[in-house]
């Protein structure tokens, strides 16, 4: 049995009339990368600030490295790292200077914090730029050097809000080598919030969230087979009398999307030439594939994560203001 | 406690560092007080000419420019309240184990340290305008300097609590810093003026901070210091009273700090 290094029970917030996160219960063990999918405004940004003691939880409890979040404040900053969404370094210092108040803010005896900051550099590759101020450097540089800054004081469990958010391909494949590497080297505890795909294939165990809500939680693995399987798509000239014929003949509950009929089977490389075979309408494409994050997500939500991102957005910005305020 | 006190010392320092590095805000500083010594002083030196003994209208000024510089820049510390908040330098410092007292004090002693700095600077002008410094001067004019400066960045770092933007802020303290300067015995003495003025004056705490720095140069036997009910003012009852409003509104920011989320 692992140490339980984040334990949350019942955690609830409401924005005015809002309901950012609605009971939400998990644990995160030590060594585990934990991310949160969802779409912009699902309640992940809100879970993270009510996790790290930016924000008083409205409901339930939760307790990071074994300290209340709303009794023990001071001890959980102590113990976590933080990389926000937007950037937080200040831009007209230099990278140095903005680890070296990181130091100082948390209390780091000198001799330790300059060790620290050498090791750190030199992994995120800026130690040749540790002079130079923050406002140079490109976002994927600054994205690294908050990640170095975040485990400065040594956390045992670093937070990251949309690690990647902005970033081109490349340079979220090198951060994400960063954090692998990392949490292999110092049993660092990840927990990250994203509403991306590919970068949610990162993680050991995915919390689905929608509407302030948890659907779902399993490897991502696991999470593609409850979904049923591998993901048959086809087109013909009439769509809906396509899906009843399928509904009909093989059982199933298919969804029409982009004006295709796509269902699920258990084995797809053996189903699929018999149903091409016997299949009475004339067909204009057919493909099969493995379930991607993004059908786990279509099914156990019935929208695409896009699809609410707008408005979204705007509960988001209306939930920030209040935070600011 | 130890929070506390290490939250005030980060932050201020890093209000100096920031000062330090841009070069551009100490210059651009200098500008408006520059400007109003330059063009007042020869515009009205020779009209006006003495105002008592020995005392022309620039040395009368200029003690008024000091304690201007010291509001404008003071006022300003609440400016980078605002800028860490659009820029989201707020959130490291709000997550670090610091504690918001830390920080609002911090913020106040960051920006009352630059003011004083500039302050400072300023006294290079003294031998230009033929005002004699002594370092007597200049070691009482320090204290008077940091309580002044406390309290107006206190006051800078309230305002900043309840402001979203840069431009918001800017806009509100340019506002609030005409009137205040103007109707605080800056470029004339405040009691030879209509009696509405007068009562203006008088309760404008400005006119305390500069009167008190006016007395530090000029000494006070000229007679142009400022009489509240016939008792004329010292420079230990004008900073009593600059010491408990600014006390005030350090609470009133360390308050309003905390509570918000």
């Amino acid at each position: 049995m692992r140490v339980k290094v984040i334990e949350v029970e019942n955690l609830s917030r409401r924005f005015g009339k809002i309901e950012a996160v609605k009971e939400v219960s998990f644990a995160i063990e030590e060594g585990e990368i934990f991310g949160f999918l969802g779409p912009n405004g699902a309640g992940k940004t809100t879970t993270i600030n009510m996790l790290c003691t930016l924000l008083r939880p409205g409901g339930g409890s939760a307790r990071v490295n074994g300290f209340d979040v709303v009794r023990q404040r001071s001890d959980v900053r102590r113990s976590i790292g933080l990389v926000f969404q937007q950037s937080t370094l200040d831009e007209q210092l230099s990278a140095e200077q903005n680890l070296r108040f990181h130091g100082y803010a948390y209390g780091i005896p000198a001799a330790q914090r300059e060790q620290r900051m050498n090791d750190l550099l030199t992994m995120v590759e800026l130690n040749d730029r540790r002079k130079h101020k923050v406002r140079t450097f490109s976002g994927g540089m600054k994205r690294r050097l908050e990640i170095a800054r975040g485990l400065l004081h040594l956390p045992r469990v670093l937070f990251l809000d949309e690690p990647t958010l902005g970033l081109d391909p490349q340079t979220r494949k090198h951060i994400w080598d960063y954090l692998h590497d990392l949490r292999q080297r110092e049993n660092l505890t990840i927990f990250l919030t994203t509403h991306y795909m590919d970068e949610a294939e990162n993680c050991g165990r995915i919390a689905v969230i929608d509407h302030g809500r948890i659907v779902a939680m399993d490897s991502p693995d696991g999470l593609k087979n409850a979904v049923g399987g591998d993901l048959v798509t086809f087109s013909t000239a009439d769509t809906q009398a396509a899906a009843e014929l399928v509904r009909q003949r093989y059982h199933v509950e298919p969804q029409i999307q982009d004006g295709q009929v796509r269902f699920h089977v258990t084995s797809g490389e053996t189903f699929l030439p018999d149903f091409v075979r016997e299949f009475p309408q004339r067909l204009l494409s057919v493909g099969l594939r493995r379930p991607t994050l993004e059908d786990v997500f279509l099914s156990l939500t019935g929208h695409e994560i896009r699809d609410s991102e707008l408005d979204a957005k705007d509960l988001m910005r209306q939930g920030m203001q209040r935070w600011q305020r | 406690m130890t929070e506390i006190w290490r939250g005030v010392w980060v932050v201020a320092y890093r209000e100096i560092l920031r000062f330090v590095a841009d070069r551009a805000r100490l210059l651009s500083s200098f500008a408006m007080p520059l400007l109003f010594l330059v063009v007042f002083g020869a515009g009205f030196t020779r009209t006006i000419g003495a105002l008592a003994q020995g005392v022309n209208y620039i040395q009368f000024m200029y003690p008024g420019i000091i304690a201007m510089t010291v509001l404008t820049s003071s006022l300003f510390a609440g400016m980078s309240v605002v800028a860490d908040r659009e820029f989201g330098f707020l959130k490291e410092i709000l997550v670090a184990p610091i504690g918001r007292t830390g920080i609002v004090l911090g913020k106040a002693a960051g920006g009352s340290l630059v003011a004083l700095v500039q302050a400072l600077v300023m006294l290079v002008l003294a031998p230009i305008l033929g005002v004699k410094l002594t370092p007597t001067l200049v070691l009482s004019l320090i204290p008077v300097v940091i309580i002044l400066s406390l309290g107006l960045s206190s006051l800078g770092v309230l305002i900043a609590s309840f402001m979203q933007s840069q431009q918001g802020f800017q806009l509100f303290v340019q506002i609030l810093i005409f009137p205040l300067i103007f109707l605080a015995g800056v470029f004339f003495p405040v009691n030879n003026v209509p009696a509405w003025m007068e009562v203006i004056s008088k309760v404008n705490p400005l006119t305390y901070g500069v009167d008190a720095i006016r007395q530090i140069f000029l000494g006070s036997a000229h007679g142009l210091g400022v009489t509240v009910f016939g008792h004329t003012m010292t420079v230990a009852s004008e900073m009593a009273l600059v010491g408990i409003l600014g006390a005030f509104l350090l609470l009133g920011a360390v308050i309003v700090f905390n509570r918000q989320e």
